[in-house]
């Protein structure tokens, strides 16, 4: 019995490790890309789609549609691009990012529990 | 309102893609509408044309469903979400409420009769039917840690609601198998936690409920600017006064402003005179006279009379419009200190995660009986301990107040790298003219043995021909006096020495000792006059009528009457403040020396300052650079922070670190007691937040039971991890109470 609940909890660590450090980065490569239609949906916690492909060198408008009242939800910061949107609810807000170079470049809420990424390439 | 742009409505009662067709063909029938297009998802109308937006909304009304215009006003935005917070708050309290309700008298019956275990099958039914009890208010009062926590794992990432989820689920699990069977654990350990997972949803909804109050307030300081803005503007047309919305406004429409109204849009004064109140957007409290010719800016308040001025910026492009952006960017953006807690964030939720695993294994193995009831303690306090919140929110939340508290003292701070850098400065760098000084030369001193008004009125009429800056000086000074200038013959500027010119039969002349000395003209007394001027820093003129010296007349570009005790603040702040001019030596050293000023640099050629910044950060001082924003542009672009002084031109706007509403020096000072202000105030939250996390997981996991012989109950866990958010950002919300030392002072 004590070697079963050692092993279950070595499993557990290993399975954190791996779905969230090690299968998140194997992940990456799925990147929606962003055109007039994409919505980004803002609810419990999470983007999705939550890596967006655009093309670089290009101004893009990306659509978020806020369907979680609580505040962290309300704004969306993409800190390195120096763009921020205030996410009015049950509504979609368009927020302009200029033309950036190639990269990735995270976006969150200010208190970076939703997490996204944006794709240039 | 007609116009060729795209128009966008809001549309309700649309529904299917019929609608869109009876929608978009009821459009074509509008004169003007050259592109009508749904979009169903949105729900919005997109017109294109030379169109009138109310014929638009009539046509989309007959063919039966309702269309407004689309609304993105900063201020409706702000106020929809007001309401909305004030509903999702009182939506919290009420799933706190009974949450709570439940898991108070869970607790107190723990706490009071102490039977909490499950031995015999009636206590197995008992404990069985509180537990579905408990199930249905974990799912009514906290399903939306379950779905966001879920929703989270789905996407390879975790979050707050993972932690509340996982600690609140094992604790109704593990009690849910000592109901359901009991043989499975020693008899220590058949205890039950229903009131845990009750008391912890409870608790953490209590928390956001507070933080949304909190969080509410952080937003005051645009807000305020928010509420400058009015509604509606009173626009003259055929000589009626119109009362139109205000996005109707177009550059051009003349409008009235009558006493105590606000300014809508900015613009020019085109009739009357009167007291504008520009404090909100300047922070300077005096009001300042506007006549024919000068602009206004939306949002000042109108004090005395009536002006009918002509709009010439409307909507976004107005400066409040811009100011607003601004500092709501600059609240959003990133303050580099933030960047440790940023990379532990990233990481910190599934940290947490592997260290209630081992907590809970170091208990199963080394810990004493129960270990199964000590295991799932330890794991449920540690998850729900960690409070990945306030690390995320001890940065955005004083940004977003020390921004904001700037805006309301006249200093738009660009973003959090210039915050933190103001903060930072040791020595300051200021240009001379027009941020020490008025930057308009004026007559100081005239000595001389005629009738002083005589002698102005011949010098002036010599200079009225002359284009030289102390030219005008003399000029202004005459038409002060309203003195009668005469016609000039025969005027003569000759370089470097001065002017010359016969008036009414008179030979003048005004310039320096060698123009005296070219034109044979014995100097007389003079020289001692004019030296003792000169050492007060202004820059004086002999001059002469008919061979003979008659006086000396001294021109200054006078200092600002605020000048020395902004200085002063300043090196009580422990700057060091330099004076960088073009002028000669002698007059900015005279300058310095009734500014108090440490160092002076004179005869410099504006690509110096830029060069002077630059030797001065290669010494390792961290520079700060006021200047109007314009001259000085490559200077203030190489300091460390460039500070545009000189009411909010754009071109300041765009390019300094950090604009100055007002002409004062006294805003540097703000802006730099503000910025140290903001930076204590990050850090006390980032180092509250660290603390908290470092000391109450360990805490938590239990090192503190070989002293106490208790382990932390998991409901204390969620009552302080509830609270450490709310901590943050009341501590955040003291930035409020900020004040200069100049007001404080006053």
């Amino acid at each position: 019995m004590d070697l079963l609940v050692n092993i279950i909890g070595l499993l557990l660590i290993a399975a954190i490790v791996w779905w969230f450090w090690l299968a998140a980065k194997g992940n990456k490569q799925q990147s929606v890309s962003a055109d007039e239609k994409l919505e980004i949906l803002v609810n419990d916690g999470v983007y999705e789609p939550d890596r967006i492909r655009v093309s670089a060198g290009e101004e893009t408008v990306l659509h978020f549609r806020r369907e979680d009242a609580s505040p962290c939800a309300e704004w969306v910061l993409f800190p390195d691009l120096e763009v921020s949107a205030q996410l009015a609810l049950d509504q979609i807000t368009e927020v302009t990012i200029p033309a950036a170079d190639a990269g990735e470049y995270p976006f969150h809420c200010q208190m970076q529990m939703y997490r996204g990424t944006l794709v240039v390439e | 309102m007609s116009q060729k742009e795209k128009q966008v409505f809001a549309l309700s009662g649309a529904s299917c893609a019929g609608c869109v067709r009876k929608i978009e063909s009821a459009l074509e029938s509008v004169p003007g509408v050259e592109d009508a297009k749904v979009n169903l998802a949105e729900k919005t109308l997109s017109v294109v044309g030379d169109v009138d937006q109310a014929r638009c909304i009539k046509a989309v009304e007959d063919a039966g469903y309702g269309a407004k215009p689309a609304r993105k006003d900063p201020r409706e935005l702000r106020e929809e979400q007001k309401a909305e917070d004030q509903r999702h708050y009182r939506q919290l309290l009420w799933r706190c409420a009974v949450a709570l309700g439940l898991g108070i008298p869970l607790m107190a019956w723990g706490l009071i009769t102490g039977e909490m275990s499950v031995t015999t099958p009636n206590e197995q039914l008992a404990w069985g039917a509180v537990g579905l009890l408990t199930l249905a208010v974990m799912v009514f009062c906290g399903g939306h840690f379950y779905t966001g926590g879920w929703k989270a794992f789905r996407h390879h990432n975790a979050n707050m609601d993972t932690l509340i989820a996982l600690g609140t689920a094992a604790a109704w699990l593990y009690s849910m198998m000592v109901v359901l069977a009991p043989g499975l654990l020693p008899e220590a350990a058949r205890h039950v936690y229903f009131e845990a997972s009750a008391m912890i949803i409870g608790l953490i909804n209590l928390g956001q409920a507070l933080e949304v109050r909190a969080r509410g307030k952080t937003s005051a300081a645009v807000e305020k600017l928010l509420e400058l803005q009015d509604t509606s503007a009173l626009v003259l047309r055929d000589g009626e006064e119109v009362d139109i919305p205000l996005e109707e406004v177009q550059p051009g429409d003349r409008m009235r402003v009558r006493p105590g109204e606000k300014v809508p849009v900015d613009g020019v004064v085109r009739v009357g005179s009167s007291l504008v109140d520009e404090s909100m957007l300047t922070g300077e409290p005096v009001p300042v006279k506007k006549v024919e010719g000068d602009s206004v800016s939306a949002g000042t308040l109108n004090k005395n009379g009536t002006l009918i001025f002509e709009a010439q910026k409307v909507g976004a492009e107005t400066r409040l419009s811009q100011i607003i952006e601004m500092v709501r960017n600059a609240q959003n953006s990133r303050v580099p200190i933030a960047r440790l807690a940023d990379q532990i964030s990233a990481i910190f939720v599934p940290t947490v995660m592997i260290i209630a695993v081992l907590a809970a294994l170091v208990w199963f193995n080394i810990g004493p009986d129960p270990r199964a009831a000590h295991m799932l303690v330890v794991l449920t306090s540690v998850l729900i301990i960690a409070c990945p919140c306030a690390l995320g929110l001890a940065t955005p939340m004083s940004v977003m107040v020390g921004v904001g508290k700037g805006a309301e003292h006249g200093v738009l701070i660009r973003n959090g790298k210039a915050l933190q850098q103001a903060s930072d400065l040791d020595t300051l760098v200021v240009d001379k003219t027009g941020t020490l000084t008025e930057g308009a030369p004026k007559l100081t001193d005239m000595e001389t043995d005629l009738d002083k008004d005589r002698l102005l009125a011949l010098l002036a009429s010599l200079e009225a021909g002359s284009e030289h800056p102390l030219a005008e000086a003399i000029v202004q000074a005459a038409k002060e006096k309203e003195l009668q200038l005469s016609e000039v013959e025969d005027f003569e500027a000759i370089t470097a020495h001065g002017v010359r010119g016969n008036i009414a039969g008179k030979q003048v002349l005004l310039g320096n000792r060698k123009l005296l000395e070219r034109e044979g003209v014995s100097e007389g007394d003079w020289p001692s006059r004019a030296k003792a001027l000169a050492q007060q820093g202004r820059t004086a003129m002999y001059a002469a009528v008919d061979g003979k010296a008659v006086g000396v007349i001294a021109v200054a570009d006078p200092i600002r009457d605020d000048a020395k005790a902004a200085v002063a603040r300043l090196q009580k702040a422990g700057l060091t403040v330099q004076m960088l001019t073009g002028d000669n030596r002698a007059t900015a050293e005279a300058v310095a020396r009734q500014l108090n000023i440490d160092e002076v640099h004179a005869d410099l050629q504006p690509e110096d300052k830029e060069k002077l910044v630059s030797q001065l950060q290669d010494k390792g001082k961290k520079v700060g650079m006021a200047g109007d924003g314009i001259n000085d542009a490559p200077a203030l672009a190489r300091a460390d922070v460039g500070f545009a002084i000189g009411g909010g031109t754009d071109v300041a706007i765009e390019t300094a670190d950090v604009t100055l509403m007002r002409s004062s020096l006294h805003g540097v000072a703000d802006a730099i007691e503000l910025s140290r202000a903001t930076l204590r105030n990050i850090k006390q939250n980032l180092f509250g937040a660290f603390i908290y996390n470092t000391l109450g997981i360990p805490i938590a996991a239990g090192i503190l039971y070989p002293v106490t012989g208790a382990l932390l109950s998991p409901v204390i866990a969620g009552a302080a991890m509830a609270f450490s958010s709310v901590t943050v950002v009341s501590n955040a919300n003291r930035l409020r109470l900020f004040r200069p030392t100049q007001t404080q002072g006053e």
